[in-house]
């Protein structure tokens, strides 16, 4: 019988038995494919550990001018080379070198990780109504979901460790480039779609010298949302042993350091100004047509 | 090129717009049902109806009607932008429906070019970028792209405009880019639609003048969609004239302008300056006898052809063709007539003195 004071819940037995089942399940599958998976993932290990080493071992003049360098080419401006050199040479200054050179190795795998994965996700979705209807309610699950929810069966998965924390990065930061490539696909004018069509061009045609490049001020800020949300979670990230300046955070938290919370917080605050500055200034110069539109 | 083959063969096309097309043709073909029925009835929209046109190579077919007349469906039936729901399309030999993807991709390239009204350039792409479109999808060599494409740039004037973005031109200099664009494709068919009209009017009779010249050279298969009939008259070797997804008349410009077959035809033609736009081997009669004291070139407008009678003071003359052969006689009275009609001053003109006239069609 429905009774109206309590919720009718589902009986407790039954809902035990229902959870036990379902971990169970995993864990069953855990033990079967665990090593499968961690095999499958073995490139990636090998690859962040590899940027990792290389960031972490350059001597830091040479990781400097490289930044500076790269950090010119993308903006074109000195202001902001500048800017990210004194950055980097307080962060330095304050011993936090070495672990922002592991969050930077970090960042840099989960991007491009993201944007591989993210951006022919987000064609698919701007070509194919099904794809859309089927992504878009995986996307609010992964930009909502609480990050340790899904940190679980990923550490159950794969334990603790430097490719789980890239995972839960990627499912947390790849949504934005997905979403903003589809939408910059879809908002590319209709008139010029039928252009490239009277001149017989193919869908790869039109993808490569229509589609992808009109849509590229879209996808630049999906890029810029990704890296930006890929750097909220490296805190969330250290907590299964992802090395960098979250770490230190937690160790803050956990004894109430103060002042290494805020100095590694503000370090965090800098990778995320660079990147930002330099990343908006990278899709403004792609696109200087625009700026020449005239009166 | 053969002379005055066939390269476009419009057959019985009709077009339904909406879910289900295939559910009403019958009843449009066989029962008659007209554009409005269909709309209220079945929330179709009757785009075009048992449309059937030759368009010769080599000449200039304009295709006139109001807004929502059907000009846009009509052209990209050419290049099968757009399906028929039933009806034949036979571009230069080829039967466009029966085409597969590849083939009508093929197709498109090496058959046909357009021209757009709203340019539909690539904003992010320079002149030279966009000129170059179609022979990129094309496939052919950077260095056969630049050399066409810079050919053809300076054909529509655009010499030195190579590095500017589309969104630092005008829209005169924008619809040039799109003219070399289109050129620049080789192909025998240009399809233009409403290619001058988002232009101001001084801009327009220039690229109508441009677009008149390259012809003259390139001699393409020209489908030119226009709403403004001075516009039509001027550069169609044919018009065509639609109503609600219908071709109500066809023919060369003097017929329709001279006998409009329906009061709508009318209507467009009611504005326009006879004196111009006919020419007076349209009133040719053939004739015996002796030759009259005046020649005059048939392609001479019936304004001129007045004038020089007048000033002749005479009542007749002989037409020639181009060839400079006297193809019959044309009388200052039928001229009078033909130019009194179309500004409705029949009954003012009637009784004019000879002297008169020429103050009256300079004025
Ligand atoms: N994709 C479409 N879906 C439904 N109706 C359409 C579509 N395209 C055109 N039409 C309709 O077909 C008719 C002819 O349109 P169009 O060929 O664009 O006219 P025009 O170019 O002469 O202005 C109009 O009534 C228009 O509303
Ligand atoms: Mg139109």
């Amino acid at each position: 019988m429905i009774s109206l004071d309590g919720f009718p819940v589902m009986d407790a037995d039954t809902l035990t038995a229902l959870k036990k089942a379902i971990d169970g399940g995993f864990r069953a599958f855990t033990r079967e494919f665990g090593a499968t998976v961690e095999d499958f993932f073995l490139p990636l290990r090998t690859f962040l550990i590899f940027v990792e080493r290389l960031l972490v071992t350059t001597p830091w003049p040479l990781v400097l001018l490289v930044i500076g360098g790269l950090v010119y080419l993308a903006s074109r401006s000195w202001r902001l080379v500048a800017g990210a050199v004194a950055a980097l040479l307080i962060i330095g200054y304050f011993g936090m070198w070495e672990d922002t050179m592991r969050t930077l190795a970090m960042i840099v795998v989960a991007t491009l990780l993201s944007v591989a994965v993210g951006i022919p996700l987000g064609i698919l979705m701007a070509w194919s109504g099904r794809a859309r209807a089927v992504m878009l309610p995986v996307l609010d699950v992964m930009q909502t979901m609480p990050s340790f929810v899904y940190l679980i069966p990923v550490v159950m998965l794969l334990g603790i460790g430097k490719v789980p924390g890239l995972i839960a990065v990627v499912i947390y930061a790849a949504p934005p480039i997905i979403r903003l490539t589809n939408l910059g696909i879809r908002l590319v004018d209709a008139d010029v779609l039928e252009a490239a069509d009277a001149f017989g061009a193919s869908t790869w045609q039109k993808l490569r010298k229509v589609q992808l490049p009109l849509a590229l001020p879209n996808i630049m800020a999906g890029i810029n949302q990704t890296i930006m949300a890929a750097l909220s979670m490296v805190v969330v990230a250290s907590m299964i042993g992802v090395q960098g300046l979250g770490q230190p955070v937690l160790k803050a938290i956990a004894n109430q350091y103060f002042t290494l919370g805020v100095f590694n917080g503000f370090a965090i605050v800098g990778i995320a100004i660079i990147f930002d500055r330099t990343s908006q200034a990278f899709g403004r110069r792609l696109q200087k047509h625009r700026e020449a539109e005239h009166a | 090129m053969l002379e005055s083959s066939t390269s476009i063969e419009i057959r019985n096309v009709y077009k339904i717009f909406g879910p289900h097309p295939e559910r009403y043709i019958e009843a449009v073909r066989d029962g008659g049902m007209c554009k409005a029925d269909l709309l209220e009835k079945h929330n179709h929209v009757l785009g075009l109806s048992n449309v059937s046109l030759d368009i010769e190579a080599g000449y200039i077919q304009v295709i006139m009607g109001l807004s929502g007349s059907g000009k846009s469906t009509l052209i990209r039936h050419i290049n099968r932008l757009i399906e028929p729901t039933a009806g034949e399309v036979i571009v230069e030999g080829t039967d466009v429906r029966a085409l597969k993807p590849k083939a009508l991709r093929n197709f498109r390239r090496a058959s046909t070019a357009m021209v757009f009204q709203k340019f539909a350039l690539l904003p992010h792409r320079t002149v030279l970028g966009n000129v170059v479109f179609g022979l990129e999808i094309r496939g052919v060599s950077r260095a056969e792209q630049l050399e066409e494409a810079h050919h053809w740039i300076s054909r529509v004037g655009l010499c030195g405009f190579e590095d500017k973005y589309p969104s630092q031109l005008s829209g005169g200099m924008q619809q040039r880019v799109g003219l070399a664009r289109a050129l620049s494709n080789d192909a025998p068919i240009l399809l233009m639609d409403e290619a001058f009209s988002a232009l101001d009017p001084l801009i327009r009779v220039d690229m109508q003048t441009i677009l008149l010249d390259l012809q003259d050279e390139v001699r393409k298969t020209i489908v030119f969609i226009t709403h403004d009939l001075d516009e039509a008259l001027r550069i169609g070797d044919r018009v065509a004239i639609m109503q609600d997804g219908e071709l109500v008349q066809q023919g060369r410009p003097e017929d329709i302008v001279l006998s409009p077959a329906t009061p709508y035809v009318e209507d467009f033609v009611r504005q326009v300056n006879r004196g111009r736009v006919v020419k007076v081997g349209a009133l040719a009669k053939s004739v015996s006898g002796p030759p009259a004291a005046l020649r005059v070139s048939g392609s001479l407008s019936l304004a001129d052809a007045a004038l020089r009678l007048v000033e002749a003071r005479l009542s007749f003359a002989d037409v020639t063709d181009s060839n400079g052969a006297v193809v019959g006689r044309v009388g200052l009275e039928d001229v009078v007539r033909t130019l009194a009609r179309s500004a409705g001053e029949t009954a003012a003109l009637e009784g004019m003195a000879s002297e008169e006239l020429p103050a009256r069609l300079a004025g």
